[in-house]
This record gives structure tokens, C-alpha cells and sequence, in this order.
């Protein structure tokens, strides 16, 4: 279970403070499906960053399972993700030198698997997304919704229990885009808690729970109509 | 995959970068092994003109010049033969060979020659020109030769030569060896018997021609002579093989200090050559060691602060997907250190070859590889390498991985 209690983040910026989330407290059951939707400056991506243990708040804790993630240093909150998170970003991230196997292998290099169990996991993972015959393409030579499920397989190789994905459908065409939130469920039903930042009412149709992010306020909102619950009771 | 080949990937990635900064180590380390190895050819070769030479330092008695010793008008004044071991105990390193010697004039069938009194076995060590092989022609040369060249006798075998060289080293209180002018004066020959004084030596030895005042002496044992003259224990000059590089760093003042009584001189001009050489060298090598350091160091730096902030966004990606600065440092620092290693191998190769091939152009010696240059080249350049990489490893280990979530 993930809880977000009395988060509070503010930028700095030409010296006056620019509230980014404000007080927010949310819950995430093991194994949910989550998706986070707003417009652009309502603090969806630092609301990620502060998820995955890289932007540390003003004020509140993040817990997993319990543990507070910001009483550990820089260095074991990084080990935290390693093992326990896998990102999904909207431009990819992928190294541009490397092979799609070979970015794939990053995760495992850095767990410090020997290289042909790297070789080997990549390989599989890569094919199961249908992408075993672009094993050493790099990823230029891929098309971008390619490039995304190389990413996923990247996302995956080190088998995390929690996914955060940042628009992952954002620079994808409409069917790769299908795709990819299939792939999504998929591994939600597999057990995964899958967190989601999206701004397509699409995409935010593949979760089974959703929040919407306004001016750094959370407001838990109906999955079917995507409008916030306590409206559509109002409106009930 | 491991860090090495994900570096060597990268590096591979982006070879334009990578090339000007690997060829400004590359060129100043060539520069820094060329310089070194023809310095110390040079160094070499006049080690090697000084033990052809002979003795370069020389201790007389106070009231004696070099004139004198030149000329071997050595009757002015003396010195205790303790003085040796005196020397000897001392610990003062740089003398490589010590020779006692107790000259004087003797008249011969009418004529006038100079008798010394040396102690052989280090009277050989000290003439480099002595011990070559084919120098060492005792006795047959004479017979023949008017021209010095044509004396030199071909064909004594390596056993042969030992032997003679064994022969001298063991010079006994009846025995002399003659200088090849002497001897010719003298109508001497291996085996002749020569009186001196109320004493009759037997010639061991005929000296090859040296071109020195050596060729016009009369060698016997050190003691002998002092016992000829009624000098006992004295001397009146003690030949020093130094060490040049010695000399350069005070051994004169050392021995001055330890021999008040006695005139400690120097053969000062091919030491001064020496020095001239061996200083314009160094201040050279530093100038490039200074410019590498600081070019080099430059050229790099800015490579991998280039490297940083190009790669900000991929660097952010890999610590969000757990690396830690541990991981980012030791990816620098790896590259920083192939860089490194690149250069100096490569600068030692080139620099050797360039050494090698300049060498007898500039200075007229031969040079030859000095593999112990390569662990130097690999040192300064893995260190500029790795100095140079440290605050651009240092700023990439320090990058906000949230950076890996936006979208430029």
C-alpha cells in the first residue's frame, strides 16, 4: 500500500514560492490501477517525482507499506526504486547508443546480473512485446510506439511490484496507444499496481481508479464519467 | 553488458568529442616520451664518453693543479693513501670507481718516463678504453705497427683477452705493463726485462695506444713504487670515476668537506656540457608537463562537462531507474580512465618511435625504447585523465533524476 499523507511541495522561483501540490493525501491499494488526470501546470509530474522518491516534499510523508520513503538517503531511496518501481515516460527515455536489448539490460546491469542472464531476460521480455526481431536496433531505427514498448520492456525487466507511467500514451498514434494501455491492464491483472498520469479521458478509462490533480488538489473522481465524485453525487 | 563496454559504447557513440581531447593527451604525452627518452639517450651517451675518458674527478694534494696531472709532473705534494679508505667508508654515493696513483719521473737509457704506481684491478675499472677487447693487445702489437690503427690486433680470442686482463689485474712486485710510446722507445715487448733503479721488472703487458699521457707511462703496482721511492702509504692523486648526474647534485663539496687537506677537482667541461643539456631538457619536458597538464587537463574537462550536460536527461533516466551516484561517478570516472590509458599507450608508442627517429637527427644519438616510460605516460595521463573528470563526474553524480520527466 502506497500512502501520500499531507503532501506539500512548493517551487522556487525569481524568489516567490509557487505552491506545486497542496496537501494531499491519497491511498493506493496493492494491486490498483490508478489514473491521475488534470491540465497541464496541475502538478501531475511532481506529484510523480515526489511517488518515485526524487523530489522530496516540503512538508508530509510517502509511505510504502508503512516505510517512509524520505527518511532514507538519496542513494536508498534509488536501491527503493531499482527494485520496487518501474517508470514509464512519455518521451521514452531509451539511450540513444544502445540496442533495444541493451537498454533493456540497463535495469540489470544495474542489479547487477551476469550478462548472458541479462542477454536473456531482455530477449524474452523484448519478445513478449512483440519486438524479438528489433532486438539490436537501436532506437532510432524504431518507430516511436516501437520505442515506447522497448521502454516497457526496460520497465519490466527487473519485475517491479509498482509501475509509474508519465503519459505513456502521450506522444503515441491512437491504435499503438491502445496497445500500450493493454499492456498496462495486463500487468495490473497480473498483481501490479499501475500508476497512471494522463490528460486523455481515454487513457484514463484503463484504470479502474482515478483522481484528478487541480491547482496541487487531489478530488477523487467517478471512473465511468471521469467527473469528480462529490460533484456527480451533487448532481445525482 | 557491464560498465566497461556500456562506457566503451559511449564513447565509440560520440568519437568526434572523444577525438580532440584523446589527441591533446595523446600529443602531449608523445611530446613528454620523446623528450625523456632522447634526455636520457643523451644522458646515456655522455655517461658512456665519460667512462671512455676516464677518471672525472680528481683528488690532488692541495699545492698540485690539473697541469700538472696532465702533464704528469706530479712531484708536488702528496696525499696519504688512507685517504681511500677514508673515501671508500664515507657512504658517499656517486664515486663508481676509486684510483690511487703515485707517479714520478725515472730516467731510462737517458731518457725520462713516468712511473706509476697503480692498484690494477681498479685501475682497470676506471679505463673503460683498457678493458674494450680489442684494445687489449699485450706484447705482438709492437712488432708491426707504426700506425696506431694498424696495431690494433684482430683475432685474439675472448679467452686470450680475459686472461691478459686477469694477468694485469694480478700485477705482481716485479711486474710492470708499458705504455705502447714507452714501450716503443724502450724496444720493449711482452716478456722483456726492464731495470729501474736496482730493481728489474718483467714487461707483462704492452699497452694498445690510448692517445693519452698513459701511453708514454710505465705501469707497476702502486706499492712497489711507494717502496722504490721510500714513500710509503702515499699518493698524489686519487682518480674518481663519479657519477655525473652525482657530481651535478654536490658530490665535490661532499668529498672537499670530507678531504680538507686536498684539491678536489672536476673534469668540468663535459660536466658542464652535461648540464646545459641535461637542464634545456628537463625545463622542456616541464614546459610540455605544464602544458598537457593544463591543455590536456582543459580539453578533457570540458569534454565531460560537455559529455554532463548533453547527457543530463539520459543521466536523470538512469538514476530514476535506480542507479545511484556511485554508479554515475564510476561511469566517469571509467571513461576518464580509458581516455586516459589510450593516451598514455598510445603516447608512448608514438613518442618512442618519434624518439627513435629524431634522436640521431638532433642529437647525434641513438635511441632506444625505455619501457619504463610506459608505466610514466600511463600514470600522468590516467591522473590529468581522472583529475580533470572529477567535478564533471562529481555534477553528474549530483543530477536531479527528476529531470527524467520532462519533456526536452
Amino acid at each position: 500500500m502506497i500512502q501520500l499523507i499531507d503532501i506539500d511541495v512548493e517551487y522556487h522561483l525569481r524568489g516567490q514560492s509557487v505552491p506545486a501540490l497542496n496537501l494531499v493525501n491519497l491511498t493506493v491499494q496493492d494491486g490498483e490501477f490508478l489514473a491521475i488526470i488534470g491540465p497541464s501546470g496541475s502538478g501531475k509530474s511532481t506529484f510523480l517525482q515526489v511517488l518515485g522518491g526524487m523530489l522530496s516534499p516540503k512538508k508530509g510523508q510517502v509511505l510504502f507499506d508503512g516505510v517512509s520513503l524520505y527518511e532514507k538517503s538519496s542513494d536508498q531511496r534509488a536501491a527503493f526504486r531499482k527494485t520496487n518501481i518501474g517508470f514509464v515516460f512519455q518521451t521514452f527515455n531509451l539511450i540513444p547508443f544502445l540496442t533495444a536489448k541493451q537498454n533493456v539490460q540497463m535495469p540489470l546491469l544495474l542489479n547487477r546480473y551476469s550478462t548472458a542472464n541479462q542477454e536473456e531476460r531482455a530477449s524474452q521480455l523484448l519478445s513478449r512485446l512483440g519486438l524479438a526481431d528489433r532486438l539490436e536496433h537501436k532506437p532510432s531505427e524504431l518507430s516511436v510506439g516501437q520505442q515506447q514498448r522497448v521502454a516497457l520492456a526496460r520497465m519490466l525487466s527487473n519485475d517491479p511490484p509498482i509501475i509509474i507511467a508519465d503519459e505513456p500514451t502521450g506522444s503515441l498514434d491512437p491504435d499503438t496507444s491502445i496497445q500500450i494501455l493493454d499492456f498496462l491492464k495486463e500487468l495490473n491483472q497480473e498483481g501490479r499496481t499501475v500508476i497512471m498520469v494522463t490528460h486523455a479521458p481515454d487513457a484514463a478509462e484503463a484504470a479502474t481508479r482515478c483522481v484528478q490533480l487541480v491547482d496541487g488538489c487531489v478530488n477523487e473522481m467517478n471512473i465511468d464519467n471521469q467527473r469528480p465524485i462529490t460533484l456527480a453525487a451533487s448532481n445525482m | 553488458m557491464t560498465l566497461i563496454s556500456l562506457v566503451k559504447k559511449e564513447l565509440f557513440e560520440r568519437k568526434q568529442q572523444l577525438f580532440t581531447s584523446f589527441c591533446t593527451i595523446l600529443l602531449g604525452i608523445t611530446a613528454i616520451v620523446a623528450i625523456n627518452s632522447i634526455t636520457h639517450s643523451s644522458e646515456k651517451a655522455v655517461k658512456n664518453e665519460l667512462e671512455r675518458l676516464g677518471a672525472n674527478v680528481l683528488i690532488l694534494p692541495k699545492e698540485a693543479s690539473v697541469q700538472d696531472y696532465y702533464s704528469a709532473d706530479i712531484g708536488t705534494g702528496e696525499l696519504p693513501e688512507g685517504y681511500v679508505k677514508k673515501l671508500s667508508a664515507s657512504g658517499i654515493h656517486g664515486m663508481d670507481n676509486l684510483s690511487p696513483k703515485l707517479s714520478g719521473k725515472v730516467m731510462i737509457q737517458s731518457k725520462s718516463f713516468i712511473l706509476t704506481g697503480i692498484l690494477p684491478k681498479k685501475e682497470i675499472n676506471s679505463k673503460a678504453i683498457w678493458q674494450q677487447s680489442n684494445m687489449l693487445n699485450f706484447g705482438s702489437a709492437l712488432s708491426s705497427a707504426t700506425c696506431p690503427d694498424s696495431t690494433i690486433p684482430i683475432g685474439k680470442s675472448d679467452e686470450e683477452l680475459l686472461s691478459q686482463k686477469r694477468f694485469i689485474e694480478s700485477l705482481k712486485k716485479n711486474q710492470i705493463f708499458v705504455g705502447y710510446e714507452a714501450a716503443a722507445a724502450l724496444d720493449l715487448k711482452k716478456g722483456s726485462q726492464l731495470p729501474i733503479k736496482d730493481t728489474t721488472f718483467d714487461v707483462v703487458a704492452i699497452l694498445p695506444p690510448t692517445g693519452t699521457v698513459d701511453d708514454s707511462r710505465i705501469f707497476a703496482h702502486l706499492h712497489t713504487v711507494q717502496q722504490l721511492w721510500n714513500k710509503p702509504g702515499k699518493i698524489n692523486v686519487i682518480e674518481v670515476i663519479g657519477c655525473c648526474q652525482k657530481i651535478l647534485d654536490g658530490l665535490v663539496p661532499k668529498i672537499n668537506a670530507l678531504l680538507p687537506d686536498a684539491k678536489v677537482m672536476t673534469v668540468t667541461h663535459v660536466v658542464e656540457t652535461q648540464l646545459k643539456t641535461n637542464k634545456m631538457m628537463t625545463h622542456i619536458s616541464w614546459v610540455f608537463f605544464t602544458m598537457i597538464v593544463l591543455v590536456g587537463g582543459a580539453s578533457i574537462a570540458n569534454f565531460m562537462y560537455g559529455n554532463v550536460n548533453e547527457r543530463k536527461k539520459e543521466i536523470g533516466t538512469l538514476m530514476a531507474i535506480g542507479a545511484n551516484s556511485r554508479f554515475i561517478l564510476k561511469l566517469f570516472f571509467a571513461k576518464a580512465l580509458f581516455l586516459g590509458l589510450a593516451g598514455g599507450l598510445g603516447g608512448f608508442l608514438i613518442g618512442t618511435l618519434m624518439a627513435m627517429a629524431l634522436g640521431p637527427h638532433l642529437a647525434n644519438i641513438s635511441v632506444y625504447p625505455m619501457p619504463g616510460l610506459l608505466g610514466v605516460a600511463m600514470a600522468i595521463s590516467v591522473s590529468i585523465s581522472l583529475i580533470a573528470s572529477l567535478l564533471p563526474a562529481r555534477r553528474a553524480a549530483k543530477i536531479d533524476p527528476s529531470i527524467a520527466f520532462r519533456e526536452v
